[in-house]
């Protein structure tokens, strides 16, 4: 498949690594002091490692991070102020002089990838713990690796990027790719200007398709042309060189499973990739980075045909990735070390050959992120105080990187990750099955995370067979999406469990002697619980009545839409947040949160949202006003823009606010017809979610304004 | 639950068998000692454990279990039916209203894992022949309401439209008594058409008639005893008192209406002509007239604003002993149902009656042998310590001396008294007098009469004569009463007094007997509110306990006894 000449250009290259790596003479400069200009988890996971090796930690933070752990894991910590001061690069040179730190690390996302600011630590004598920055540089600009990567014999899709626009030309050139191929806009996306051909025959309309498309949606046609993958795959390759010429691979991640773009669950090795494919994969991965001279920890990405076996060059990341620690798991080996050792100047700790013979030894590594965010309304962020977090028992094969603890907020103003769970088993099954049971333990309230999906990807079947591809997603939609049954126990937990907080709240003041029994013939003691469940519908109402019989015993009926349980001498051990409950048939464990009128219930490694029904009176009581008459912020978010005017009629659908949060925009649209009173909020205002953004006008007002 | 109780029934039964066990080192006691040899309180503890002879497997006791099983089964039923309240057309008629049944109401008003300690539930049962009135047309009972204990008086409009009938009157003011002499705080949840004008001779006139509500209520408020009503309904003529005498009132709007004379009342006296929610609606009342104080949207809500009234009473909250500081019998109280007889001319033992009412069936027993036909004793009751006076047999003289004793020290003491009532009289008879068996019970009756500690009776079988008097009967203003299934009350058997009649020459009415028999049954004596409610033998420790609570917690302070002249 190869052209010729691109194998002779990597065979050149390994060569280089080879001999080489003889060639080691180690002249260190030892690292006493660093300055780690990131936040969160990888904070926290370089000032472990950093901490162990002796070396002093400076941290910085920023206003809303002031309390946030990574802010509190040293002694010397900076505030810079701004949210954005992350990004300063000059300033946080400048901090690092000032506190006498000899080196930086950049951990990823902020900085770790701007050479320019690699280049100007380099220049005020800091050791910048990464690549040169010739390498980030080169690796940074899209064609220019390219180019590098085909002249290493490094295989790069192929594609026609060419100014020549003839159909007979494009033609010819898709043949060459070979079908079948895409046709896209230069200026496309989000699939607009975008076609498959799958044969010769159907190319040229498919390709004056895309172009009128292009031509109308944004008034512009030029073409490209690149082989099209059906059904792709994301491997990338871990790999480390030091400054005496030596790379290696420390295996392969497959991180396929991706939503929005973004990895969800990483793993090492790729799954039902053939040993050839995979050495090949590792040797490509260390020409790479032996073509740009590279030093310390990168990542070469490769996407990887599941049709042909073939993979293409995708991008190299000069930095430590998010998922390093299946990696660190797969070899043993602590990567973080090993980037401060490279950025001392010592030579690379494991050669190839042990490092092949450890992985080959040590199993499966898959790390999941655990993201504040919704999945069911397209993994859309959210953020908030995380006001009850429990994790899973960590041990040698169970591994948590996270940056919060319980009470810690998650704020909208930074990246969504609350943590990352890295389980290893001997085996792909094990370990699946060893991070569903921890994401069964991995318990979360106060914002909306993704672990309860991960526990249906962690149950789908064809990923348990590592049938894995970038659209999985996608691809199992309604697998993953199927909606949940709520079990009858379960309303009945969460209305025991009310009952529990709010006795064991009153603590010495709650009447003790006899209360709770039956007292008297045919003696009720019965109470009703009016729960919604987290589609919030008030038309899906559950209800739960309690007839409390003795001091801990119960009677119990759950009713609602497909549940009728009927459950009779239930003994409830009541505590707070956790209840346990024998009831005839079983013993349930639950821990409940509540949170005004929304409860959490955990139970059977299972997560629960409910809400309890709002009194009858509720809304008439405490004057709530009708809702239609103003726009709320759906979550915490900045206000971008204001698309209306006051006084401006506005027809339903219409485009009012345009907010951004976690660095999306989200436009907020009118709910109905009807003119525009106040706009609440200006460009540039931080609001809280449920902030009135947009008032109406009364309509009674409306139809006096018109004369009616 | 009764499974789970029956099997801590049986661990508790293990364990009394290795506490009765006698020590085995006996014979190493040593004749001649002079230092003071240790006794532990395990072993000092012994003396005071009740030992049980009762076994369930005998004949006596299925046959005892058999009969009131029936009796028990039969109060259920009646008490289910009971508890539904007015008709099925007037109660569906209330909920189309968006009313709460006022069980419900009840239920809502009390705090989540509390028990309501219902008054009366069978008052007004068969008394009148032109209606039922179930329950007498009112939910009367002790509650605990935001840590408070308050008695709680409900109206049932869906009996009779909420009306006054006399038993209605009577259950009113007798909860009303019970909340004076234990100062609970009142909640009025008043739903009612005010006075049953058919009867309204026997429920208007008189000193303990309707005016007596509003009498009460402004005494009681006087001794600041809080008066909390929230109007969920009619509250017409009379009736608009209760809100307007009250602390502090809230009223549903649209739903609540207060006024002296209701619309068609003022049509023919002035010809004016109003809506009702005009008139004496809660929007008026909170706004324009300052009758009502808060005004609600629905039940729910005013249940919510009456629960708020009671937080903000600034009640003391008294500590009672935790549940790890008291055990529970040692016998399993279920077994009462067996050991109590509806035959009561077979003697009870009350000694495996107390065994399954005190805590760990530890019983101080005082003066055994003396007057052994009554027997008195300290014992606990959920960790409130207690005296008890219970019936053995007849009342002699030397019985009724040991009695009044006993409740001089109780009083002295500061101790409540508790009266396990079931007697036939005191002695007669030639020597009986010679003792001056007259005196003596006078001692008795006098020392029951003038007790200020708590009293509380249940009458576990018959309560006759001046037995009655002086084991605390209605008379004797116990706090609470309560009967047993089995209970009889009367002067005297019915075989007695037909016997008497005819001693004296009256040829007894062969329907006489029939009569009397009917006459003293619990179901008819609870009926006219001369106890406050028949209880399950099995729940008298809980129904103690709950009185108990009553009348010891919030503002209750001992208060001194001084007795009358005690003939000698």
């Amino acid at each position: 498949m190869l052209p010729s000449s691109r194998t002779r250009a990597f065979a050149r290259a390994i060569n280089a690594i080879q001999t080489r790596h003889l060639s080691t003479n180690p002249s260190t400069t030892p690292i006493a002091s660093v300055l780690i200009a990131n936040r969160g988890e990888i904070a926290l996971r370089v000032g472990r490692t950093a901490s162990e090796l002796g070396v002093r930690c400076t941290t910085i933070y920023t206003d809303p991070d002031s309390h946030s752990q990574h802010a509190l894991s040293s002694p010397f910590a900076v505030n810079l102020g701004a949210p954005t001061a992350y990004l300063d690069g000059e300033r946080i040179i400048k901090v690092a002089k000032e506190r006498g730190c000899e080196a930086l690390h950049p951990g990823y996302g902020f900085l770790s990838e701007n050479s320019a600011f690699a280049k100007r630590c380099v220049e005020e004598g800091l050791v910048f713990i990464g690549p040169p920055w010739k390498a980030i540089e080169a690796m940074g600009n899209k064609s220019r690796s390219k180019e590098i990567m085909i002249a290493a014999g490094v295989p790069c899709i192929p594609g026609y990027h060419g100014k020549n626009q003839d159909p007979e030309y494009f033609l010819e050139e898709s043949r060459k790719i070979g079908f079948p191929v895409m046709v896209k806009a230069v200026k496309g996306g989000g699939g607009k200007g975008m076609r498959i051909a799958l044969t010769e025959d159907e190319f040229l309309s498919k390709l004056e398709s895309a172009k009128s498309e292009g031509r109308n949606s944004f008034g512009d046609d030029e073409m490209l042309v690149e082989k099209y993958i059906s059904t792709p795959r994301h491997i990338e390759v871990q790999v480390f060189a030091d400054k005496y010429g030596n790379a290696v691979a420390l295996g392969e991640r497959d991180c396929s499973l991706q939503r929005r773009h973004q990895k969800v669950l990483e793993e090492a090795p790729a799954p039902n990739l053939a040993e050839d494919i995979r050495q090949d994969l590792w040797e490509k991965a260390r020409a790479a980075a032996l073509a740009v001279q590279y030093e310390g920890a990168g990542t070469v990405e490769f996407i990887f045909d599941n049709d042909t076996n073939e993979f293409f060059f995708m991008e190299m990341n000069t930095r430590l990735q998010v998922e390093h620690p299946v990696t660190e798991e797969i070899t043993g080996e602590d990567l973080v070390s090993w980037q401060f050792k490279v950025a001392a100047g010592e030579p690379l700790p494991l050669d190839q050959a042990t490092i092949t013979q450890r992985i080959s030894e040590r199993g499966w590594a898959i790390e999941a992120r655990i993201y504040a965010e919704n999945p069911s309304e397209n993994f859309m962020p959210d953020s908030g105080k995380l006001s009850h977090l429990r994790t899973p028992q960590t041990s040698d094969s169970v591994r948590i990187d996270a940056g919060f603890i319980q009470g810690d907020t998650v704020s909208s103003a930074y990246d969504g990750m609350i943590a990352k769970l890295i389980v290893s088993g001997p085996t792909r099954e094990v370990a699946l099955r060893k991070l569903h049971a921890a994401l069964q333990d991995y318990e979360v309230v106060g914002l909306n995370t993704n672990i309860e999906f991960l526990k249906k990807i962690c149950k789908s079947p064809a990923f348990i067979r590592g049938e894995v591809e970038t659209g999985y997603i996608q691809k199992y939609h309604d697998e993953l999406f199927a909606p949940e049954v709520v079990e009858p126990e379960t309303f009945a937990q969460a209305a025991l469990g009310i009952l529990a907080k709010e006795s064991l709240e009153k603590g010495a003041d709650f009447p003790t002697g006899p209360h709770g029994q039956a007292t008297g013939f045919s003696a009720r003691n019965e109470r009703q619980f009016l729960f919604m469940d987290s589609s919030g519908s008030e038309s899906k109402q559950f209800n739960v009545t309690i007839n409390q019989s003795g001091q801990k015993l119960y009677n119990i009926q759950v009713k609602g839409p497909g549940i009728d349980g009927s459950f009779e001498n239930v003994v409830c051990e009541g505590g707070v947040p956790s209840i346990s409950t024998f009831y005839p048939h079983t013993r349930i464990e639950s821990t409940i949160i509540t949170d005004g009128d929304k409860l959490t219930i955990f139970q059977q490694g299972k997560k629960t949202q409910l809400r309890l029904a709002t009194p009858s009176w509720y809304e008439k009581a405490l004057g709530l006003k009708d809702v239609t008459n103003s726009v709320l912020a759906p979550m915490p978010c900045k206000v971008l823009r204001n698309e209306v005017k006051e006084g401006d009629e506005v027809e339903k659908d219409q485009a009012l606010v345009v907010i951004e949060s976690m660095k999306m925009e989200t436009v907020i649209r009118s709910p109905q017809k009807g003119v525009i009173a106040k706009l609440v909020h200006q460009e540039g205002d931080i609001c809280k979610a449920g902030t009135v953004l947009v008032l109406f006008e009364k309509v009674s007002i409306l139809l006096k304004q018109r004369g009616c | 639950m009764s499974t789970f109780q029956a099997s801590r029934g049986v661990l508790r039964l293990s364990r009394s068998i290795t506490k009765l066990q006698p020590p085995l080192n006996l014979p190493l006691r040593i004749a001649s000692r002079n230092v003071a040899t240790h006794t532990l309180p395990s072993q000092a503890d012994a003396i005071s454990v009740l030992p049980t002879i009762i076994d369930p497997s005998s004949e006596e006791y299925k046959e005892n279990a058999r009969q009131m099983s029936t009796v028990i089964s039969r109060i259920e039923e009646l008490t289910k039916k009971i508890q539904l309240g007015g008709s099925q057309k007037a109660r569906e008629k209330h909920i189309a209203r968006n009313k709460m049944l006022p069980r419900d109401r009840v239920a809502a008003l009390i705090d989540p894992g509390t028990s309501f300690l219902e008054l009366s539930a069978l008052a007004g049962h068969e008394m009148y022949l032109e209606a039922e009135v179930p329950a007498g047309g009112i939910i009367t009972g002790v509650g605990v309401i935001e840590g408070v204990t308050c008695v709680v008086v409900a109206n049932d409009s869906t009996v009779k439209g909420g009306t006054y009938f006399p038993i209605t009157v009577k259950k009113h003011l007798r909860a009303q008594a019970i909340a004076q002499e234990n100062n609970l705080p009142c909640v009025y949840l008043v739903d009612s058409g005010g006075a049953n004008l058919p009867n309204q001779a026997d429920v208007f006139p008189d000193r303990e008639h309707f005016g007596r509500i509003f009498y009460n209520q402004a005494r009681m408020s006087s001794m600041g005893i809080p008066q909390i009503s929230v109007v969920m309904g009619a509250c017409t003529a009379g009736g608009a008192y209760v809100p307007a005498m009250s602390d502090e009132s809230i009223i549903v709007d649209g739903q609540g209406h207060i006024f002296l004379a209701g619309p068609p009342l003022v049509k023919a006296a002035t010809g004016e002509v109003v809506s009702a929610e005009d008139l004496g609606g809660g929007k008026m009342h909170t706004s324009v007239s300052g009758v009502t104080d808060y005004l609600a949207v629905d039940d729910a809500h005013a249940i919510v604003l009456a629960r708020r009234s009671i937080r903000n009473l600034n009640w003391p909250k008294k500590q009672f002993p935790p549940p790890t500081a008291y055990e529970e019998p040692l016998y399993d109280p279920e077994e009462l149902v067996g050991i109590a007889s509806t035959n009561l001319r077979k003697p009870l033992p009350i000694h495996e009656i107390i065994a399954r009412i005190v805590d760990g069936s530890v019983f101080s027993e005082f003066k055994r042998d003396y007057g052994s036909s009554l027997v008195t004793g300290f014992a606990h009751i959920y960790g409130h310590k207690v005296g008890i006076i219970a019936n053995n047999g007849i009342l002699f003289s030397t019985s009724s001396l040991k009695g009044a004793h006993f409740i001089e020290l109780c009083c002295q003491r500061q101790i409540p008294l508790i009266f396990l009532q079931n007697i036939s009289g005191f002695m007669v008879g030639t020597d009986a007098e010679r003792e001056g068996i007259a005196k003596n019970g006078a001692k008795l009756v006098t020392a029951v009469a003038c007790a200020n500690v708590p009293k509380f009776t249940v009458v576990v079988g018959a309560s006759n004569g001046a037995g009655n008097y002086g084991m605390c009967g209605r008379a004797y203003s116990p706090r609470f009463l309560w009967m047993w299934p089995n209970a009889k009350i009367g002067v005297m058997g019915s075989e007695q007094l037909t016997a008497v009649m005819e001693a004296v020459g009256k040829a007894a009415d062969p329907e006489l007997k029939e009569r009397i028999d009917k006459e003293s049954e619990a179901v008819f004596s609870s009926a006219r509110l001369w106890d406050d409610g028949i209880i399950p033998p099995s729940h008298t420790r809980r129904v103690l306990g709950l009185s108990l609570m009553a009348s010891l917690g919030g503002k209750n302070e001992p208060v001194a006894t001084k007795f009358g002249v005690f003939r000698m």
